[in-house]
């Protein structure tokens, strides 16, 4: 069964398009994540999946509610993240847990044992009487992810969930989200521009790019795409005769030389190299170094897009996403 | 469609946050203290047509500033949704499955028990100066026109929110929306005083009759008859409210 279904989802701002006619399915139980770099329309298309945008055109359904016409029982079924912390600082975390908790219409004795039971999830059971402001950003980041499962949700949606904490409290994020995945079997839809994270998390990944899909796959099958492993020779002298035998064997898949750098892809690049130096060797070329790297995500999005993530900073999209801003700000 | 829980739960976090704001509420008690105490002061001797000669200028007083403090209040409890907007609170209460309107009754409701508070501390510190309470229903009568005032500018506070991004605008709504509503009341003199075309503008502003109530009410003196008084600023806050409500449902969260 599937938890989402999406068919050519839209939302311009403006004239602005950004998401522009995606499609796609999440299964039940699956972590699917959404990479691309900022402005890309993930946020975008979560706020419409979460009923707090409305698609411009296009169609959704989470849990089999449409998100257009039956919002309540969407907003009912989903527990949602948001990349910019949103709680009530002036409350303390387990205020903050209790007014969610009462919202979604859940009893008093039941509330007081769920949220007994998240905090010891998220570990924060000794600060729960402390105000949120005293709070630090992983505690911050651990209380919402708390707060999005006080009402058993089916599908949770994380944005950015460690967008800015530092490499441990992420570690410790990143394991809370796979146990949630796995013991408690809730489908998981997160974005994030980290391809480590992506990598690491997600069963199955849409690149997004300019608010359009460029992928869509398991990170195992999108790595294969660009060939398999990059092994790079760092050669001294004249390669000619080398690289006309290299190109004959169908094992390579790709061949480029740089300056005195050979780099070709391959499938099981560790078992080549013996074959590869012996090649060389054969034809009086001296091997000084070699290098055997196995494909990221970050060259998943280079050869889709053209760019590294990375590459965006102040780009196009900001400024896109400025006047936006400028834009909307002028209308009212 | 209205949620009960929903808007008690709305209401307490109101509650707690003005409890925790001391510093806030002291801050917005100073204004209409200062008011009451110096224009007081200043024009106790002074005899102001309009004014009955019997009347001491802070009895007169004591209704207006009240009703300052009531605007201030609930203009600004209505605006707080641009505070949650900033903070991001306002998805957390958005992406809930509540009805619209209960999230608006929640936030009414915090409001209106946040200026009665505050109008409260202001008619004790006047008993303390000296203003006298008539009778029991007096008061009662008064704290229907507090509620009336509440519930209207608590209103025009979302009206407003929902036409603005965030606070930077707080400025202009302070000196161009509230003060004026504020002096075209009647709250420190009799409007009769007023040109004639100042006067009817006057006549459409819901404070001038909120002011006008409080007056029949705790000093049985009034340009308008109390049940005038109510029936008009009741229309007002009906439309205002349903107002904010519909401008609030129409805003978007993110």
């Amino acid at each position: 069964m599937n938890a989402i279904k999406v068919e050519n989802l839209t939302k311009k701002f403006n004239g602005f398009v950004a998401v522009d006619h995606i499609s796609f399915s999440v299964a039940t139980g699956e972590l699917f994540g959404l990479l691309g770099p900022n402005g890309a329309g993930k946020t975008t298309t979560i706020n419409m999946l979460s009923t707090l945008l409305k698609p411009t055109s296009g169609f959704g359904e989470v849990n089999g509610f449409d998100i257009s016409k039956n919002k309540n029982d969407v907003r009912r079924s989903i527990g949602v993240v948001f990349q910019e912390p949103a709680l009530d600082t002036k409350l303390t975390g387990r205020e903050n847990l209790e007014f969610h908790a009462m919202m979604y219409g859940i009893n008093k004795e039941t509330r007081r044992e769920r949220i007994k039971k998240v905090l010891e999830l998220v570990d924060l059971s000794d600060r729960a009487r402390t105000l949120v402001e005293k709070y630090s950003g992983g505690m911050k980041r651990r209380l919402e992810i708390a707060r999005g499962l006080i009402h058993r949700p089916k599908v949770l949606f994380l944005d950015e969930p460690t967008l800015g904490l530092d490499a441990q409290t992420k570690r410790h994020i990143w394991d809370y989200i796979k146990m949630l995945n796995k013991e408690h079997k809730v489908t998981i839809i997160l974005t994030t521009h980290y391809m480590e994270e992506a990598d690491f998390l997600c069963d199955k990944i849409a690149i997004m790019d300019y608010g359009k899909f460029v992928a869509l796959d398991t990170p195992e099958k999108l790595k294969d795409i660009l060939g398999g492993d990059v092994v790079s020779l760092e050669i001294k002298g004249n390669s000619d005769i080398l690289m006309s035998q290299l190109k004959k064997w169908d094992w390579i898949k790709t061949l480029n030389k740089h300056d005195d750098v050979l780099s070709m892809t391959m499938e099981k690049g560790e078992r080549r190299i013996p074959e590869l130096i012996r090649a060389a060797q054969e034809n009086e070329v001296d091997v000084t170094c070699v290098h055997l790297r196995k494909p990221s995500l970050e060259d998943v999005f280079l050869h889709f897009t053209g760019r590294t993530i990375r590459e965006q900073g102040s780009s196009q999209i900001d400024r896109n996403r400025e006047m936006i801003k400028w834009r909307t700000w002028r209308r009212r | 469609m209205i949620n009960k829980t929903a808007v008690y739960v709305l209401w307490i976090r109101e509650m707690k946050r003005f409890v925790r704001a001391k510093s806030r509420v002291v801050g917005a008690l100073g204004m209409p203290l200062f008011f009451l105490a110096f224009l007081g002061m200043g024009f106790r001797r002074m005899a102001i047509p309009g004014i009955a000669e019997d009347m001491n200028y802070i009895q007169f007083l004591v209704p207006g500033i009240m009703g300052m403090s009531i605007i201030f209040s609930s203009t600004f409890a209505g605006m707080s949704v641009l505070w949650d907007r900033e903070f991001g609170f306002l998805k957390e209460i958005m992406v809930a499955p509540v009805s619209r309107i209960s999230v608006v009754l929640g936030r009414i409701a915090g409001g209106v028990t946040t200026a009665m508070i505050q109008a409260a501390f202001i008619l004790g510190i006047s008993i303390i100066m000296g203003f006298k309470i008539l009778s029991i229903l007096s008061l009662l009568l008064a704290i229907i026109f507090i509620l009336l005032i509440a519930v209207t500018f608590l209103g025009l506070g979302l009206i407003i929110a929902s036409k603005m991004r965030d606070m930077q605008g707080f400025g202009i709504v302070i000196n161009f929306i509230i003060f004026p509503l504020f002096f075209l009341s009647g709250a420190l003199y009799p409007i009769e005083n007023f040109p004639t075309a100042v006067r009817y503008i006057s006549y459409i502003d819901p404070l001038t009759y909120g002011v006008d109530g409080l007056r029949a009410s705790l000093l049985q003196v009034s340009s308008f008859s109390i049940v005038f008084n109510f029936l008009i600023l009741g229309a007002f806050s009906l439309v205002m409210v349903l107002l904010g409500a519909y401008f609030f449902e129409k805003s978007e969260s993110v």
